[in-house]
């Protein structure tokens, strides 16, 4: 068999999976929808000594609307169903659009809006989407349980904050601001394929439209997420005319970027890549946001 | 010892009742727990899509799933598609769009293909290069499948 062997885990309550993971510590591992972890594991290059199986726990699946226009998402919510859900689809148009460039159905179908966060791939989509989207995180733990901004989540690749014993369990996204507008630009050689670089856009324009807010995500370019702060310092309380945006594009690619090399393209060449996709993204964006 | 994990599920219509290692693949618990080898592996890691198979009517890679996650699902198979003398439209749509060579992608083609036809039944040409982009063909090419599906979509269109 490809996999070393491991003990599993098959908890059927997010008390139980506390439980597990509590008592298994750094020998514990959970498996959400697996399609990152188990080839790993048929690679050998993961070995965890036990799995926790997040598939059976029932309360962990749901897209939930809350009162105050947020819409929490538990964790083990298919890829799928995200990307086809009427209320995502209505109130964060831009979801579907990025979760669709997310590999292919079978993996979607499979793969969890949470887990991907956990596992914290620098070249996946849905981190970047919620620092995007100013997620908030609900980590559990037994007996306790802590809410993380999306933005201090992420400390490195594969890494984030949750400690061993700890459980993403579930994804609140805070309502998009009035008048703001999204966009999704990726390069990459294939369809489905991980990007030489990518960007997600959200900005935000007041009532005389300057730039009230702009949040630039890049991904696949660093070790995390990358938020920039040029794009906020050099376009809010602008108008975004062309010559801004390409100015945020220049400086964002320039300064807060250093993208290596690999088979794929150099180093240099993906740094262009984000100069032409954030302009890209920005200009799309701000057009929405009209 | 290793841990034995008790599953109940049923594949293709017939309900089996196993014990098996957490760490067995549903592919390998298809062609060698149950002999259903018409389930192909190929890349084994996610890739090539040529394990596919539906579980719970979803097309999903069975190389990385294991067979304790789908305790109590419903699997398919290609398998149940049709049989060599009552094909099912899309596997003679294969045939006579001459869609397969060495056929070893041919299984996983179907199974993708046959839940998409099911959710979008009157595809277009792009739909349908979408719906395939998960699994690689390394010897016919993707023109005389595409052709296969849009005919698969008039033949079961009027079945």
């Amino acid at each position: 068999m490809k996999p070393a062997p491991f003990d599993y885990y098959a908890p059927t309550s997010i008390e139980e999976a506390l439980a597990n993971l509590h008592e298994l510590g750094y020998d514990g591992k959970v498996l959400a929808g697996g399609q990152s972890l188990i080839p790993a594991m048929n690679f050998r290059m993961a070995r965890p000594a036990a799995l926790v199986d997040l598939n059976r726990i029932k309360e962990l699946f749901y897209i939930k609307p809350v009162d105050d226009g947020s819409l929490a998402i538990g964790t083990m919510t298919r890829d799928s169903l995200v990307e086809h859900d009427p209320i995502v689809v209505q109130r964060f148009p831009i979801i579907p659009f990025v979760v669709k460039h997310i590999a292919h159905t079978q993996i979607r179908n499979r793969g969890t809006f949470g887990g991907a966060i956990a596992h914290a791939d620098p070249a996946a989509q849905i981190p970047a989407l919620a620092v995007a989207l100013k997620a908030r995180l609900l980590v559990r733990k037994q007996g306790g349980q802590r809410w993380v901004n999306s933005e201090d989540f992420f400390l490195g690749p594969f890494m984030t904050v949750l400690e061993p014993e700890e459980l993403l369990a579930e994804v609140v996204l805070p309502p998009m601001a009035k008048r703001s507008g999204a966009s999704y630009q990726q390069v990459s050689r294939q369809k489905g394929g991980y990007a030489q670089a990518a960007v997600i856009t959200i900005v935000t324009l007041d009532e005389s439209n300057r730039c009230k807010e702009a949040r630039v995500v890049l991904f696949s370019v660093g070790e995390t997420p990358i938020l920039s702060k040029a794009a906020s310092q050099v376009l809010v309380g602008s108008a975004p005319s062309p010559a801004v945006i390409a100015q945020a594009a220049e400086q964002i690619a320039r300064v807060e970027v250093d993208p290596g090399s690999d088979l794929h393209g150099s180093g240099e060449y993906r740094r262009q890549l984000v100069n032409v996709l954030v302009e890209r993204a920005l200009t799309e964006a701000f057009e929405r946001a009209k | 010892m290793a841990q034995k994990v008790k599953i109940n599920l049923t594949v293709n219509g017939k309900a089996y009742q196993r014990e098996v290692e957490p760490r067995l693949l549903l592919s390998d618990f298809i062609r060698h727990d149950l002999g259903l080898t018409g389930t192909h592996v190929g890349c084994e890691h996610g890739l090539c899509g040529a394990c596919t198979v539906l579980v719970d009517g979803e097309a999903v890679r069975s190389c990385i799933l294991f067979a304790v996650q789908v305790d109590g699902s419903e699997v398919r198979t290609v398998e149940s598609l049709g049989t060599p003398d009552n094909l099912h439209p899309l596997q003679q749509a294969f045939i006579e769009k001459h869609a397969l060579q060495c056929g070893f992608c041919t299984p996983g083609f179907l199974m993708t293909i046959v839940e998409y036809l099911g959710k979008n039944p009157n595809p277009s040409d792009e739909e349908i290069r979408e719906a395939i982009d998960g699994n690689f063909c390394r010897c016919t090419g993707y023109v005389n499948i595409v052709e296969a599906v849009r005919l698969a979509a008039q033949k079961m269109a009027s079945h």
